[in-house]
């Protein structure tokens, strides 16, 4: 185990080593939030609420959606690929770790670090601009801890998924970049689950895309209440486990049938 | 003996598909290829014992690096069997690979974006080296690589010399029975050669670690290895002493004549008479080139008959070199003997 928490360890100092990133990332979130703070509220005009969500929980929802990006959000999938590509993972395989495993690894040591650099602080400037409601209650608070782990897991098990795919297509930047757009388009980042016609949230509760991002924001804002969080987090569960089958059997024919490139 | 490395009949197929010419030919590529089996390494056979520095050596394509990666684990052969250190090193590869290190010349095993130690300090939580063990070790690596000043700069601003010396101290860092080479010494200047061949060496008779090297630089060779495998073509074409190959091989001399005046080949050519001995022109004027029989008495002849006919301005005996006896090698493509 203690190689696998050397390992978040060294991501946070490769985070560090590229301040530059650090401060861009900022900047980009900040307008972000922003924009779609503005397009809410036009979107709202004087309604009090629309699907059940109020003009305060929709911004709340917005800001913690991004923040908890920060957290799930890592490149994974395209590290994989481009080790891949350059041959690279030639060198991952002399090592006596699990490849896919240190890679999820890495992928954590940059999701705590953008959690305690990015996201906290920036949550805290954002509530200083817009009227953001945080909940006074504990279990909320424990309830989406719990929750956002799920999300990274889930988010980062897609990621591998298409990752380990670089293997049989050798180059599959196309795939990545759709895989992004379904990611913040069905995660419910650009907009909640709830705002979607009947028939296409229908399609989306076989699909495991809403444990990214709208579970996790439903639960902070409040959006789900009782048993409703219970079977969100469930929901999340039997995705993390069930996402395991096709990655492990994916990683075991990539290893049958991999070919170095480049020498 | 023990052996460290025992290959039988060992193979790799690749499957790779060639592309159809033309536009048209691109539209059907889209739904059926065709496919054309290759064989990088064709049935070879052999054992490496412990305590053996072996120079692994072969032209480009010849199947050396296909070979190594098999014999690490990282591909598996179409056929035959492979043991190291007495394990497969496919099926068993978590455990395995914690008895071998391996550097390749190519490619950074270091992490490119943070301090050297950084990268040693993952290194050791990976091979789960204990700490008294790591230091008393590791001091010695250091110290004799030279590389303490180093240790906490980024990778990325190490020169080619510098980074390959860490890449050494992080391959032997677990301190393995067994080291894999891929032509370490690829691009680097003489003195950082030396260094590392010196440590090489050492390493070798502390721990009698075992070393399997691939380089096209067969100096490092000489300097290193007794015995050589050569691969050409997925075949092993020779497998022994260098000291041999070279006696069987290197036989010829060749001595080399600038003479002070313009020659002929007429006029030199009876100078020759009655010895097993030919004259070829020199690359610059007036450098003649004798290719004598390695025999005491012809050299002194030749080179006596030459200096009492002719006035001479320089004299220089070449022996046939290892790379021009591993050319003859390859391009008479077979080892007979």
């Amino acid at each position: 185990m203690g190689k696998y928490l050397e390992m978040i360890r060294v991501r946070f100092l490769m985070m560090l080593a590229y301040r530059t990133n650090y401060y861009s990332g900022i900047l980009i979130y900040s307008i972000n939030i922003g924009a779609y703070y503005f397009l809410w509220n036009a979107i709202y005009g004087g309604k009090g609420e629309i699907e059940g969500l109020s003009v305060i929980q929709m911004t709340t929802y917005v800001a913690v959606a991004w923040m908890a990006r920060a957290f799930y959000f890592n490149n994974i999938d395209r590290e994989i690929a481009q080790e891949i590509k350059e041959g690279k993972v030639a060198v991952e395989f002399i090592r006596p770790y699990h490849y896919l495993l240190m890679k999820t690894m890495q992928g954590l040591g940059e999701g705590i670090f953008r959690l305690s650099f990015f996201s906290i602080p920036g949550m805290i400037i954002v509530s200083l601009i817009f009227p953001i409601e945080f909940s006074a209650a504990f279990s909320t608070w424990m309830f989406f801890m719990v929750a956002i782990i799920l999300s990274f897991i889930v988010n980062t098990q897609i990621n591998l998924l298409t990752g380990v795919m670089t293997f049989f297509f050798f180059n599959n930047d196309g795939l990545i970049r759709a895989k992004r757009v379904v990611i913040d388009l069905f995660s419910g980042l650009l907009l909640p689950i709830s705002f979607y016609p009947g028939w296409a949230q229908n399609v989306m509760d076989f699909l495991p895309f809403q444990a990214i991002s709208y579970i996790p924001s439903m639960i902070f804002t409040e959006g789900f209440t009782g048993s409703a969080v219970w079977e969100a987090i469930l929901f999340q569960l039997v995705w993390a486990v069930i996402l395991i089958l096709p990655i492990q059997a994916l990683w075991v024919i990539a290893k049958k049938r991999l070919i170095v490139q480049g020498g | 003996m023990e052996k460290v490395i025992d290959v039988q009949s060992l193979r790799k197929d690749f499957k790779s598909h060639s592309s159809r010419s033309g536009l048209k030919g691109a539209f059907r590529d889209l739904f059926t290829r065709n496919y054309k089996v290759i064989s990088a390494v064709k049935d070879i056979s052999f054992t490496v014992n412990e305590g053996e520095m072996v120079g692994y050596i072969g032209e480009n394509g010849a199947g050396k690096s296909t070979s190594i990666k098999m014999l690490t684990g990282i591909l598996t052969p179409t056929s035959g069997t492979v043991r190291v250190n007495g394990m497969d090193p496919h099926k068993e590869r978590e455990k395995f690979v914690r008895s071998i290190g391996v550097v390749f010349g190519q490619r950074s095993q270091l992490w490119w974006d943070i301090a050297v130690q950084e990268s040693f300090r993952l290194l050791k939580k990976v091979y789960n080296v204990p700490d008294d063990v790591y230091n008393e070790h590791m001091n010695h690596v250091i110290e004799s690589l030279d590389i303490g000043p180093l240790l906490d700069k980024p990778v990325r601003k190490l020169s080619l010399g510098q980074r390959m010396r860490c890449e050494l101290a992080a391959a032997l860092l677990h301190n393995p029975k067994l080291l894999f080479l891929d032509e370490p010494t690829i691009g680097l200047d003489v003195l950082v050669k030396l260094k590392i061949r010196n440590f090489l060496k050492e390493i070798n008779e502390k721990y009698k670690t075992t070393i399997l090297l691939t380089t096209h630089d067969l100096t490092d060779i000489e300097a290193l290895c007794d015995r050589v495998v050569m691969l050409d073509e997925g075949q092993i074409i020779y497998d022994g002493e260098l000291a041999k190959l070279r006696s069987n091989w290197g036989e010829g001399k060749q001595i080399e004549f600038q003479f002070g005046e313009q020659v002929s080949g007429e006029q030199l050519q009876p100078l020759l008479k009655e010895l097993e001995a030919e004259w070829t022109k020199g690359d610059r004027d007036n450098v003649w080139i004798a290719n004598v029989i390695n025999e005491e008495h012809v050299i002194s002849e030749v080179i006596g008959r030459v200096v009492a006919a002719n006035r001479i301005t320089d004299i220089k005996i070449h022996e046939i070199s290892t790379e021009e006896i591993i050319r003859n090698i390859y391009e008479e493509g077979m080892l007979n003997g």
